[in-house]
């Protein structure tokens, strides 16, 4: 069935939208930034980290807007107190859950995640920080996986299948334990599936996926390919 | 508009420390021992780190010195990586370490040391800081401040920010120098020339009001240890290390870093968490030696650069050479910040320094690294051992302020004895202990990491170990 034309409210602006399009796409479309982290344009939604939550009218659940779908005259609103405080409550559980020093990372002010809590205005975590020992993988020949830094986005999972078509990440373990890795839990460097094309260290947000040879702070994304690479290869996987 | 000036603690050494004073049957001092209360955890925690992340991780160690860490730091990694790095990055790191030095030494002599001096070690302590010291001597205090800036804007210049930039990396540094940074930083240094000599004329008469000090703070014979030039020039980047006696005899010299444990050896001691180096061939304790500005001028023949040369010519001419006592160390401190500035103008008199080649990009090729350079404390060695992949196994960090602490322990002792009359602390007594220390300009975050703040604490103690007094600062 072809797509029909709805008109819906964005933080009290008109907005019309194919009702096959994802909230946090059509706010984008109107210059509506709704935070995120797991969502990026061009890969399948996940609707993992929560950063992307809106209030909508009709319903007291709060709706993650890159897996809602728009329908005609829903009034959204991106920010209220009370979505950023739940957007800083989720951050602050996801720093004080590993290590991440953005002092010493290859990342630091290239990073979603720091963007998003200068942007929030975090200046301290009330939560106890767990210090978990976790391994950095560095043996592949051009890029490293410290999976101190990785918020389990999955970013690079979606990225690896859907656009390279290799599926050399996935998901191991449960809950705040679950880990990315490469094949099997192989060495990243002993993958056979991996084609070294970097697309997963591109996508991700933080310095958990990082090119060898970049200093502290020299590590920036390019995420441009993406939208040119799905329109090439046709229907994303949101299968 | 109103303004609000908070200073808290009032310490004037960097970073936390505790004396204490043990007096024998006959109530005089038998011993006097200087506890560092920190516990420093960057060996351990940097391990299964890739090495690259350790300059801007052992930056961190200190926000005076981070120049320095990155130096030491970046050499090991150099080593790690098997490069020879281009010539420019090297110059350019070697003008950033100047600044440090500049920067970091005017921290000590203008704000920690020079109320003592233009005050009096007696002087109430409530004015023993650098307000004080601009009550009554403005212009000291203006020089002081203008000298440190000059040192920061340099580091800022070419490093992006002035505490734990991260333009020094693996391999060279991140970004070449722009001409107008050049020509900015080469406005800056007459100015810091002048305001250094300024300074020395009225400190050079200055030092001389304090015999007392000057025969009893840490006066006594040692090694001295030190990078040179190869040539027997100051050297504070890289060049091999050379040992002189208290005679000035050259003792051991064109020792390479790499080789540390041939010639340095570390002991921990039970009460303090800073361990003590001495030179490996005389064993411990007989191996004591200093390190930093009074060791560095009493091991070369020159400095290399004609107004600081004048300038130890004067020095030693007035007080001989070498120079045993550790008071010294702030006339040291002053004549190396007239060569460091003197050095950074021929360095950027170089229209190399514009070269954009300024990195080396490698592979780790080899698993074991020793950076060593010249902090403005003294010789400091990074030494890390790194995996196939180039992931930390190991580290071990030798600071200046290590160095140096057989030697500020004997110092606390010489001036407690010499002080410290009839079992009890005065206040002046209490402050030229402190002003040992000072003397040797310690980092003791450097040298344990500091957590949490604690002031100088110092215990006077009987035979039996009972308390007889204490006094703290803070």
């Amino acid at each position: 069935m072809p797509a029909r034309v709805v008109t819906l409210q964005i933080d009290g602006r008109d907005v019309t939208a194919r009702d096959d399009q994802m909230l946090i796409e059509v706010a984008r479309e109107s210059d509506i930034r709704i935070p995120k982290l797991c969502y990026v344009s061009g890969l399948s939604s996940y609707g993992g980290c929560r950063m992307c939550l809106v209030e909508v009218e009709g319903t007291s659940k709060l709706l993650a807007a890159c897996t809602t779908a728009v329908t005609e005259g829903m009034q959204v609103r991106t920010v209220t107190p009370r979505l950023t405080e739940y957007r800083r409550m989720i951050l602050e559980m996801l720093f004080a859950e590993r290590n991440h020093v953005c002092s010493v990372c290859v990342s630091n002010g290239h990073c979603d995640m720091q963007w998003l809590a200068q942007h929030l205005g975090i200046d301290h975590i009330r939560f106890p920080y767990v210090y978990p020992n976790l391994p950095v993988d560095a043996s592949h020949d051009r890029f490293v996986l410290d999976q101190n830094r990785c918020i389990l986005c999955t970013r690079c999972v979606r990225v690896c299948q859907e656009i390279e078509g290799a599926h050399t990440w996935d998901v191991m373990g449960r809950g705040a334990q679950s880990l990315v890795i490469t094949d099997l839990a192989q060495p990243w460097g002993e993958s056979e599936s991996c084609t070294s094309c970097g697309k997963c260290v591109q996508v991700c947000p933080t310095g958990a996926l990082s090119e060898k040879g970049r200093s502290v702070a020299e590590m920036s994304k390019r995420r441009e390919f993406l939208p040119y690479l799905t329109m090439m290869r046709g229907e994303t996987g949101n299968e | 508009m109103s303004q609000r000036i908070v200073i808290d603690p009032v310490t004037r050494i960097e970073g936390h420390a505790k004396v204490t004073i043990q007096l024998g049957d006959d109530g005089q001092v038998a011993d006097a021992r200087l506890h560092i209360t920190q516990l420093r955890g960057f060996e351990k925690f940097c391990e299964n780190r890739p090495f690259y992340e350790m300059p801007s991780l052992m930056a961190r160690i200190c926000g005076i010195c981070p120049v320095s860490h990155l130096i030491a730091s970046s050499k090991a990694c150099d080593a790690i990586l098997g490069v020879n790095i281009p010539p420019n990055a090297a110059r350019l790191r070697r003008i950033m370490n100047l600044a440090q030095i500049l920067q970091s030494h005017a921290l000590s002599v203008f704000h920690l040391s020079s109320p003592d001096l233009l005050l009096g070690m007696d002087s109430p302590p409530e004015n023993r800081h650098i307000f004080g010291v601009a009550a009554v001597a403005p212009e000291v205090a203006r020089d002081g401040i203008r000298l440190r800036q000059i040192g920061q804007q340099i580091i800022e210049m070419l490093g992006g920010k002035r505490i734990h930039p991260a333009w020094v990396v693996p391999g060279g540094v991140s970004s070449p120098l722009a001409e107008e940074k050049r020509d900015h930083i080469q406005a800056m240094l007459p100015d810091g020339i002048a305001a250094l000599q300024r300074t020395l004329d009225r400190f050079r008469g200055l030092f001389q009001r304090f015999p007392e000090e000057m025969a009893s703070f840490a006066n006594f014979p040692s090694l001295f240890l030190g990078l040179t030039d190869g040539s027997g020039k100051l050297e504070y980047y890289d060049g091999p290390l050379r040992i002189v006696g208290a005679d000035g005899a050259v003792v051991a010299d064109h020792l390479r870093a790499q080789d540390y444990p041939d010639y340095m050896s570390e002991v921990a001691e039970d009460d303090s968490y800073l361990k003590s180096a001495f030179y490996k061939p005389l064993g411990y304790p007989d191996g004591i030696y200093r390190v930093g500005p009074l060791a560095r001028l009493n091991l070369v023949t020159n400095c290399g650069t004609p107004l600081a040369d004048h300038e130890l010519g004067l020095l030693r001419t007035f007080a001989g050479s070498p120079l045993l006592g550790s008071f010294h160390y702030h006339h040291a401190r002053l004549i190396e910040m007239l060569h460091v500035i003197e050095r950074m103008h021929e360095l950027l008199s170089d229209p190399d320094v514009l070269s954009p080649h300024v990195r080396a990009f490698a592979e780790p090729n080899c698993e074991e690294g020793v950076g060593m350079s010249e902090a403005p404390r003294g010789t400091l060695l990074h030494h890390y051992k790194v995996d196939r992949n180039g992931l930390m196994r190991w580290a071990n960090l030798i600071i200046a302020t290590g160095h140096n602490n057989l030697a500020m322990n004997r110092g606390v002792k010489q001036a407690a004895t010499y002080f410290v009359r009839d079992g009890k602390l005065s206040e002046g007594a209490l402050n030229r202990v402190e002003a040992v220390v000072r003397a040797f300009d310690p980092c003791l975050s450097c040298s344990t990491h500091a957590i949490g703040q604690m002031p100088l604490d110092i215990d006077l103690r009987d035979a039996s170990g009972a308390l007889l007094d204490n006094c703290r600062r803070g």
